[in-house]
């Protein structure tokens, strides 16, 4: 066998077990949901039913864990695009000294552990809340989206720098010599750029909200989502129904996975079709100079 | 010192921080013949009000400020609401005291149990982002350099597919192959090698292979970004100087992607330290970790000030990782935080 062969065999049984470890638990917990056995187990398969899955849905906690986790999503995605995209504009503009205290402050959410932000965040509130006398704000799903928000935000603004660092500047002054104004800049020029990134930094803000625990575990204070509710459910005890849930869960994100990579490729060939455009209206430009060269 | 004292001292410090930074931008010499537009101008007045407003509320109200609160909140005594601010609200250290040597009541001099889970939770860490690098870093070094373009894409599709299935539920998926009348305890008995299910509940074993698992996607996109930048000619080259396979590894590819391992670790260090779900799902009745003793300090102690103190300690211990790593590899943290 040559060393090539090795090396091949060798790599198939590597990426053999790196997705066997990566996919197995899941498989294990999709086949678990069917079998009718009450621990959820794959072998030995005692029959096969979907009962699991009435159970979950004549959950009246999950389904409102559910409603409530959508709901915040939604909130953070609003908060959190918009916040990142300030701040990763804010990074080329700040003044030179105060940069890098000013990188470090907006990057350290990264770098923070969830559970200390849950919890500096409820603190935060409750006695800020307490002393201006607007104990109102002191509400779960408030501080969930604030406390969630903190770090996503700092997500996003990671993927905006990354956009940003690829704008060319001569767009924004070609703009501007046309006479727009600077806020003209920013919704015609800039926007339409960011496009891409405002659209993969929502989607990434909302499914980082909707599965994150332990920073809402904390801020949610005595409301519910449905990962605190999941939690409590687990820790009680193993029922197939939970299983349930996450073929559920995978089921709408491979639906999700797909509609992504197919507005991702529209939007390639749109770029392409543009760019081909602008390529055959240049060409027949200059055939058109050419001509009017022989011409003349 | 009365601890009433406190907040308005807190709201002061990243007021100043401004003032100053404002101050010294203004006395800043101006180079000659150099117009430079202000913020306004250069943004138009409307986008500046909200990158301002925008920006000072995220970094003040979202960030900076509930990390001060919280750290005063540990030098505070627990009281009752009504006695809070009063005469016996002094700053103290007796969190942190309670830390080392346990309640004044307990018979032990130290406080070993909460000690032992902390520098257990930090080794664990440890040996997680190790694992978690040696297991990733052949498929980052085959999609970063070997593969086809569109088996990346396909691969990369692959990877992140399991994320999107919420924490708690991976968790719960190791419960079910490790409890004892889960899947493996079933092969390992129905095989004769065993003739009792092993706990590995109980022994920490799903514990480190939850979490393990929980953030390998960190691992494998960090190492993944930074071998891709590598030019494929450097390792051809060094091929045809007849470098063994090892050489080219660890003389080649592991400094050029030092930034990328650095922030790999970092992170699955980070979050299996600061990791809760898998400890409540996975760990055993016996299991030490740190995150869950906070946990406990909140809601079952009802001990806020405490459970600040252990918060902060923990805080302590995460940027301490971070320092010693950026150190360890001459890194920014702009090089590890992409």
């Amino acid at each position: 066998m040559s060393s090539k062969t090795v090396m091949n065999v060798m790599l198939a049984f590597y990426m053999a077990i790196f997705f066997g470890f990566l996919f197995g638990p899941l498989i294990v917990m999709g086949i678990s949901a069917f079998n009718t056995s009450t621990y959820p187990q794959v072998y030995p398969i005692e029959g096969l039913t979907l009962t699991w899955f009435d159970k979950l849905l004549n959950d009246r906690d999950m389904v409102y864990g559910m409603k409530n986790s959508l709901w915040i999503g939604m909130w953070v995605v609003l908060l959190s695009v918009p916040l990142g995209l300030a701040a990763a504009m804010m990074m080329s503009q700040i003044y030179s000294k105060a940069r890098s205290f000013y990188y470090v402050i907006v990057v350290s959410p990264v770098l923070t552990p969830g559970v200390i932000i849950g919890i500096s965040t409820v603190v935060f509130w409750r006695d800020l809340t307490t002393a201006t006398n607007s104990k109102f704000l002191y509400d779960g799903v408030f501080l969930a989206v604030l406390g969630q928000s903190s770090f996503i935000s700092a997500y996003c603004m990671l993927m905006f720098m990354s956009r940003l660092n690829r704008f060319d500047r001569a767009q924004e002054e070609a703009g501007l010599d046309l006479g727009a104004s600077q806020t003209q800049v920013f919704f015609h020029i800039l926007l339409p750029f960011l496009r891409p990134a405002i659209f993969s930094s929502a989607v990434l803000a909302f499914l980082s909200s909707f599965e994150n625990y332990n920073t809402t575990t904390f801020a949610i204070l005595a409301d519910k989502t449905l990962t605190t509710v999941l939690a409590g459910r687990v820790r009680q005890g193993t029922t197939p129904a939970i299983s349930a849930l996450a073929v559920l869960i995978i089921a709408v994100t491979i639906v999700g996975a797909i509609i992504y990579e197919l507005v991702k490729r529209r939007e390639d060939r749109e770029r392409q079709a543009r760019l081909d455009a602008a390529h055959a209206a240049e060409l027949r430009e200059l055939e058109s100079i050419e001509k009017a060269t022989l011409h003349a | 010192m009365l601890s009433s004292t406190g907040h308005p001292f807190i709201f002061l410090l990243p007021v100043l921080a401004v003032v100053i930074f404002w101050v010294m931008a203004k006395f800043e010499p101006k180079q000659v013949g150099v117009t430079k537009k202000s913020f306004f101008e250069r943004n138009g007045t409307p986008v500046a009000i909200y990158l301002i407003v925008a920006v000072v509320f995220w970094a003040l109200f979202m960030i900076v400020l509930p990390q001060l609160f919280m750290v005063e909140m540990s030098f505070r005594p627990k009281l009752p609401p009504v006695e809070m601010g009063g005469p016996k609200d002094l700053y103290t250290f007796q969190n942190y005291h309670y830390f080392i040597y346990g309640s004044t009541t307990s018979s032990d001099a130290i406080n070993w149990v909460h000690i032992k889970a902390f520098f257990l939770t930090i080794l664990a860490s440890l040996l997680v982002a190790l694992f978690n690098f040696a297991l990733c870093y052949p498929l980052a070094y085959y999609m970063a350099q070997s593969a086809r373009p569109a088996r990346v894409r396909f691969l990369l599709l692959l990877l992140i597919a399991p994320y999107w299935v919420n924490e708690i539920l991976r968790a719960f998926a190791f419960r079910i192959i490790f409890s004892s009348g889960g899947l493996i305890n079933k092969m390992l008995l129905g095989a004769g090698f065993v003739d009792q299910p092993i706990d590995f509940i109980g022994i920490d074993i799903a514990l480190y292979a939850g979490l393990g698992y929980a953030y390998m996607l960190m691992m494998i996109f960090s190492l993944y970004n930074a071998i891709e930048t590598l030019d494929h000619a450097q390792i051809e080259a060094a091929r045809d100087l007849g470098a063994p396979w090892w050489h080219i590894h660890s003389f080649i590819v592991i400094p050029f992607a030092k930034p990328g391992i650095a922030s790999g670790c970092t992170l699955v260090f980070m979050l299996s330290a600061g990791s809760l779900a898998a400890p409540l799902v996975l760990g055993g009745p016996r299991s030490l970790w740190f995150t869950p003793i906070l946990y406990d300090r909140f809601f079952q102690a009802f001990n806020w000030p405490q459970g600040a103190a252990y918060a902060f300690i923990l805080l302590l211990a995460c940027v301490s990782f971070v320092l010693l790593v950026l150190r360890l590899g001459r890194l920014s943290l702009g090089e590890i935080a992409k």
